[in-house]
């Protein structure tokens, strides 16, 4: 049994009458220990889905239209408040691209994690459980630290800490929304590797958002690639990696600059990220897609599953024209 | 002025420029401290090159940029275009210079006025440095910078909000490139962008830069962007210069530990164990109170005290055309 499972769900945002498509019948599965990766570029539905995880994408305006969520084999759509508080933070927690926001700015950094274990683990809401949460999570002298207040620490170290606000009420699964993406390339480094550390001292699962590919070969066991509110692809971090099969996961990986490959010309994708309630018909991807045949903009294309452990949507993988 | 002058006359030419912005404490102002944002950088562009400057945030690279163009003020040093000190021109030189050299900046949204229409966006340039006379000629050239940044005249009379983050900043280019400028400080111009546009805005740059002779100091964090679009690069660290050479040469050859730990921490598609690699400990130091020494030594793998904790190393060539200020260079 998977410890998340996320069936078919479609989601929609209502405002004046209108709604727009934001996830359409998005399935993935995360198992214990597992670290998923969750990539696409902005407006793709890759945060819309990890918040639904817990249900906290604000509805209204949010619609779930179908689909089914279950974390530890119950049911997420069906729970009520109470049961809600007990998944939110305790067996699903969060961490986000700002941790500057994500922090009250008037309250020690102590005394947030203290909060933490108070709702999630009361037994353990002691001074020397914080000084150990902030020990784990490599933040120098802990016991002086814990009386600064979120503006005293730079971003890296707020990030820290929202890292052991998170693990505090030992969740099964850390979801973590682009939590390097405001970071400095080397604290972001520095990071990476502590959720590496993390995950292997405590046995947790990871859901990864990111749009940075170059940060799956380090941590995702399976990457999930996210465009206009569908899965396009999926498979093991290596292979994907190494044998891209839709044409976007190829065209975005060959468009990403590397380090040491000179000046050679970047594959670029034509065209823009389809914005919400303008998703082409056909393939979403049809109109900026290098290998595009004459049936792409009338036939939708399912998930197919042509090699094992890797799913893609498109007809024409096997092309690679490009 | 003999040939060689002329020869060796870079387009751009930065001698030892410092910006030091004052701190206040509370509410009585003690006045002494100082942050030094730049502290002492030189720096050449040839006419027609990309140099790029890289650096993490507040290092000093943006405010280097903006002491270059005249938005910040310099506290001492000389900022030379075309060999003449931009500080002692009359008016209408400066006027002349300015149109010479451009900016494009991060946040397109933040640059354009949104209550302007792209067509008096980039109307406001031409009417400033009277480069087109009358309203066909306006049209017409207002055409022509649209296709050449990719959008087509029809988007003239649309607002900035209307566009998405990479069409904007190719507004914001438009509007840079419409005085024909010889060089754009570009500063962290991809980073706010998805992948894929990114590579479509450094591809433009590429390709305007060939077909219009440009040279750009190129400003960004990700070093890997940097690399692909420069032929020479700088590191900053705590405000100053602490690597420079021929891209390839820095990427591939690094001779300052610094530029090590920023390649090694670049994520990669493919390549090395993860277990080889150096993760920077602790973060970049207060330039309210740079370390004495080298300014690295507090972070630095391979630092030796007391050494490096008390003398500043030279800024040397370490191989023709590759300078490093580390003692173990």
């Amino acid at each position: 049994m998977p410890l998340v499972q996320i069936d078919n769900l479609t989601l929609e945002f209502v405002s004046d009458g209108q709604s727009l498509r934001a996830l359409d019948a998005v399935s993935f599965h995360i198992d214990a220990g597992e670290t998923v990766c969750l990539v696409g570029e902005s407006g793709s539905g890759k945060s819309i889905s990890a918040l639904s995880l817990a249900r906290l994408v604000p509805s209204p305006p949010a619609q779930y239209i179908s689909g089914r969520i279950t974390v530890e084999d119950r049911d997420v759509l069906a729970m009520s408040k109470k049961e809600l508080r007990s998944i939110r933070g305790g067996t699903v927690s969060y961490i986000f691209q700002e941790p500057g926001a994500s922090l009250n700015p008037v309250l020690r950094v102590g005394d947030q994690i203290l909060e933490m274990l108070q709702l999630h683990r009361a037994e353990a809401a002691t001074r020397e459980e914080v000084i150990r949460l902030l020990n784990l999570v490599g933040i120098p002298a802990p016991e002086s630290r814990i009386r600064d207040y979120p503006h005293q620490m730079s971003g890296g170290m707020q990030q820290r800490i929202m890292i052991a606000m998170a693990i505090a009420a030992h969740p099964k699964l850390l979801v973590a929304d682009e939590p390097t993406t405001a970071l400095d390339v080397t604290i972001q480094a520095q990071i990476m590797e502590l959720l590496r550390d993390l995950k292997s001292q405590l046995g947790m699962s990871i859901l990864l958002i990111t749009h940075n590919l170059g940060l799956l070969k380090d941590i995702a066991d399976r990457v999930l690639v996210m465009y206009a509110g569908q899965i396009v692809e999926e498979g093991p971090a290596k292979r994907l990696l190494e044998n891209p099969l839709h044409p976007y996961t190829r065209a975005l990986l060959r468009s990403t600059p590397q380090l040491g490959a000179g000046r050679e010309r970047l594959v670029s994708i034509p065209g823009n990220v389809p914005q919400l309630g303008a998703w082409p018909a056909g393939c979403r991807f049809h109109p900026r897609c290098p290998q595009r045949q004459p049936q792409c903009d009338k036939e939708t294309p399912g998930l197919l599953n042509p090699l094992p452990e890797q799913k893609v949507r498109c007809p024409y993988w096997e092309l690679k024209t490009f | 002025m003999g040939v060689e002058d002329v020869l060796a006359m870079a387009l751009l030419e930065v001698r030892n420029i410092k910006v030091h912005f004052p701190v206040r404490h509370g509410v009585i102002q003690h006045g002494s401290a100082t942050v030094k944002a730049v502290d002492g950088v030189n720096l050449l562009v040839e006419p027609g090159e990309t140099v790029g400057l890289v650096g993490e945030s507040g290092c000093g690279k943006s405010t280097l940029g903006r002491a270059i163009i005249g938005l910040v003020q310099l506290t001492h040093g000389e900022v030379l275009f075309a060999g003449k000190e931009i500080g002692r021109l009359d008016k209408s030189e400066l006027r002349k210079t300015r149109r010479n050299l451009q900016m494009i900046f991060q946040d397109p949204v933040g640059s354009l006025n949104p209550r302007l229409t792209v067509r008096q966006i980039l109307s406001e340039p031409l009417d400033i440095h009277k480069l087109a006379a009358g309203r066909s000629e306006r049209t017409h050239r207002i055409a022509e910078l649209l296709e050449n940044v990719g959008l087509a005249p029809n988007h003239a009379d649309r607002y900035p909000h209307e566009f998405s983050g990479g069409q904007r900043q190719r507004i914001g280019i438009a509007r840079a490139l419409a005085v024909e400028p010889k060089l754009i400080i570009c500063d962290e111009p991809v980073s706010a962008l998805d992948v894929s546009v990114q590579a479509q805005i450094i591809n433009l740059l590429q390709d305007l830069q060939s077909r219009l002779g440009l040279a750009y100091l190129f400003i960004a964090h990700d070093l890997a962007v940097v690399e692909h679009i420069s032929q020479r690069i700088l590191v900053m660290y705590l405000g100053r210069i602490v690597e420079s050479g021929e891209a390839a040469e820095v990427v591939n050859n690094p001779r300052h530990p610094y530029t090590g730990a920023l390649i090694s921490a670049v994520p990669k598609l493919h390549a090395e164990e993860t277990s080889s690699r150096i993760v920077l400990q602790g973060e970049i130091p207060s330039p309210i109170k740079p370390p004495g020494g080298c300014p690295f030594h507090t972070r630095c793998p391979i630092a030796e005290f007391p050494l490096c904790s008390s003398q500043v190393p030279e800024f040397r060539e370490v191989a023709p055309g590759h300078r490093a200020s580390c003692h173990f260079a």
